[in-house]
């Protein structure tokens, strides 16, 4: 990456750093699990989505910052922002709850990035859609790993689908903000350096409906609930979060690690 | 990651003395493992060669699990997404580690299960060292370098064992595994050329970590259980004293370059040896821990416990869905 | 001591490259073969071991007995003739 790309418009940074952060905090939340899963095998293929995510956490935290031309890297990034300056989907930065509620969230997240990888490949940011390329072969394995436990657990045990239900009851409610539009992702999209986050929700719905309906749950009803954590106003979760996450670095501001 | 199996008593019960062909049959075999023949899963073995290796194998695949946790503590505050990215991927080779030992030991016909109820009920033992906590980043480094370093010492030898399912997990495991003690020492020579409050912190984690890390090599050779046995069957080739002395001896130069000391005032080079001395060791603290009185591995076992119980409902899921799905398939056709 | 039932064990064969046989490479525990073949992935491919997975249950194997192994084996010691170099031909053909 160079230290220094030029920008399409002010618009650019924002809408890289966002996708940028979504990855970075369910990494995090992920990375909370590693050792304490259900079982050792899944333990070890959840511990490889939050690499992958971390992964591409630290290409677009990069290119962000280059875009940004303010001399930040990903570490900058990562650990020198509020939470207010994070515009990751409150989605992202929800406690991990039970298994049910860690799969299912990770699934609504992955199989937004899905729809939103294809859309990047036309991106007029070389970069942008390399990063989004590259992604894509990870998040399809995602895609198929996670829906393959939600099915699991819905169409499971009696127990497991109460769980479950449990889960999307409270989560469905978070991936309304996936698909609002504001003045950003209008920017964006006009400089045609990404999708309207609005133009996804055709086939994440229909995915996401396909895979629900097989586990045996039911829709609850749509509500007007929007969360916000892409405008920076997030849960009271995601201070906590943070606190966590860059707790050592803070502690010796200018080292080297 | 090390186990300690072959020096701490055990309580499996007593192994019954087989008649006299049993006898001479086992004779054989030992001979045979003697010159380094393979034995596979399927062969005829002897009970005490069996149980041996199950309590050895399982015990090291239990080492590996609970040592997730220490390093576990902090990957969500790792200082940089270089550091926490390795680091996620080293606690998942452990996470593997164990896997393979675990599926090496039900090849001699025990269980996943049935081992992790062993664990789970304090019945089996793991490597009394993952019962220190990880107070500060620079621990992280310090398991590393010197934990995975004295692992490491052990490990290879066991890739030569009789016992082929075992030989082949070893290889795989120290194939991943000089990775992991490289990753510790890189991270700690980045604190070392850092700030005095780094430095601070590296100095006092070698402290801390220094003399626990010793007692994992087991008990001095004179108060072991003497097994040529052991020795016969590729399990044990080195004794525990000189595998000590060969680990001081390599890691006293590393700490130079680390520019840290070593909280040991009798450590010092030896001319005539050709050795570094060392001061005693203390042994009260070493049993303390494993028995079961070291300072956190309660914490550790419950965590352990709590993983597999909360987890029930999740295993029980997947496996009623893969029977409705079978009798769904078995139904259409 | 808890009374569920178990995952079942399978057994993992891995295909480094093109061009190679599967070979065995160890086992895992999963509730399903879609399962066990993720997990196969995610267990002993991490550093690009393999291009291609096979599982299967390990009670679904049927191997012979070490028992039988002089029986199975030694009589094809005595068969030489179905090597090549059991034929001593003149050089001008040798190369047969």
């Amino acid at each position: 990456m160079n230290a220094s790309i030029t920008a399409l418009n002010p618009a650019h940074a924002p809408y890289v750093l966002r996708i940028a952060d979504g990855s970075l905090i369910l990494a995090q939340r992920l990375s909370e699990c590693c050792g304490h899963g259900p079982a050792l095998e899944p333990d070890i293929a959840l511990t490889n989505v939050a690499l992958d995510l971390l992964g591409q956490a630290r290409l677009l935290l990069s290119h962000a910052g280059a875009l940004e031309g303010a001399g930040r890297d990903e570490d900058a990034l990562a650990y020198w922002r509020d939470a207010s300056q994070f515009r990751n989907p409150t989605l992202c930065e929800l406690p991990n709850g039970d298994f049910a509620q860690t799969c299912l969230r990770t699934f609504f997240y992955v199989a937004w990035q899905a729809q939103l990888w294809t859309a990047l490949s036309a991106s007029k940011d070389a970069a942008l859609a390399a990063i989004a390329e590259k992604s894509s072969k990870e998040t399809r394995y995602h895609c198929e790993h996670l829906a393959g436990w939600v099915v699991r657990l819905g169409d499971g045990t009696a127990n497991s689908t109460e769980r479950l239900q449990r889960a999307l009851n409270y989560l469905l409610p978070y991936t309304n903000e996936l698909f609002v539009d504001d003045d950003t992702d209008l920017a964006a999209a006009a400089a045609g350096i990404g999708p309207l986050p609005s133009s996804l929700n055709d086939a994440w719905t229909a995915q996401v409906q396909a895979v629900l309906a097989e586990a045996t749950l039911k829709l609850p009803a749509t509500t007007p609930f929007r969360s916000s954590g892409r405008r920076g106003q997030h849960s009271e979760a995601m201070d906590y979060v943070l606190a966590e996450m860059q707790s050592v670095a803070r502690a010796h501001p200018g080292a080297q690690w | 990651m090390y186990t300690q199996a072959m020096d701490i008593p055990h309580t499996d019960g007593p192994t019954a003395v087989p008649a006299i062909d049993e006898q001479a049959r086992e004779a054989e075999f030992n001979e045979r493992a003697g010159r380094g023949e393979i034995v596979e899963a399927k062969d005829w073995m002897p009970e005490a060669y069996r149980k041996t290796l199950v309590r050895q194998i399982s015990q090291h695949a239990h080492s590996e699990i609970v040592g997730m946790l220490p390093e576990g503590n902090w990957v969500t505050r790792a200082p940089s997404l270089k550091r926490k990215t390795i680091l996620l991927a080293k606690i998942q080779d452990e996470g593997g580690h164990g896997l393979y030992l675990y599926a090496a030991a039900e090849t001699l016909g025990t269980s996943r299960d049935q081992m992790l109820d062993a664990l789970h009920t304090g019945k089996a033992k793991y490597s009394s060292i993952f019962n220190y906590p990880t107070l500060t980043w620079a621990d992280i480094g310090v398991i590393g370098w010197l934990v995975d370093g004295a692992a490491i010492m052990n490990q290879v030898p066991l890739c030569r064992c009789s016992y082929g399912p075992y030989a082949r997990a070893m290889v795989r495991i120290c194939k991943e595994e000089s990775f992991h003690q490289r990753q510790g020492f890189d991270l700690l020579l980045a604190l070392s050329k850092g700030s005095e409050a780094q430095r601070a912190m590296l100095q006092d984690a070698v402290n801390r970590w220094w003399w626990p890390v010793l007692m994992m090599f087991g008990p001095h050779d004179k108060d072991s259980q003497n097994s040529e046995l052991s020795m016969k069957w590729g399990i044990k080739r080195i004794s525990n004293d000189e595998l000590r002395q060969q680990f001081v001896d390599a890691t006293i130069p590393q700490g130079e370059l680390l520019g840290v000391s070593f909280p040991d005032p009798d450590l010092r080079w030896n001319e005539a040896r050709g050795h570094y001395d060392f001061g005693a060791i203390d042994w009260s603290e070493f049993w303390n821990v494993v028995n079961g009185h070291g300072p956190c591995n309660k914490e550790r076992l419950q965590a352990r416990v709590d993983a597999w119980e909360e987890g029930a409902w999740v295993r029980e899921a997947a496996l009623a869905h893969a029977e409705k799905q079978a009798a769904r398939v078995a139904a259409a056709a | 001591m808890s009374n569920s039932k178990e995952w079942p064990l399978w057994e993992v064969f891995l295909r480094s490259r093109a061009g190679l046989d599967h070979k065995h490479c160890g086992s895992l525990h999963a509730a399903d073969g879609p399962m066990a073949l993720q997990l196969a992935r995610d267990v002993y491919t991490r550093r690009q071991e393999g291009v291609s997975i096979w599982v299967v249950r390990a009670d679904h194997i049927h191997a012979s007995d070490p028992t039988d192994k002089a029986a199975l084996f030694d009589p094809m010691a005595d068969k030489i003739y179905r090597h090549p170099t059991f034929y001593e031909l003149p050089d001008e053909v040798d190369h047969m």
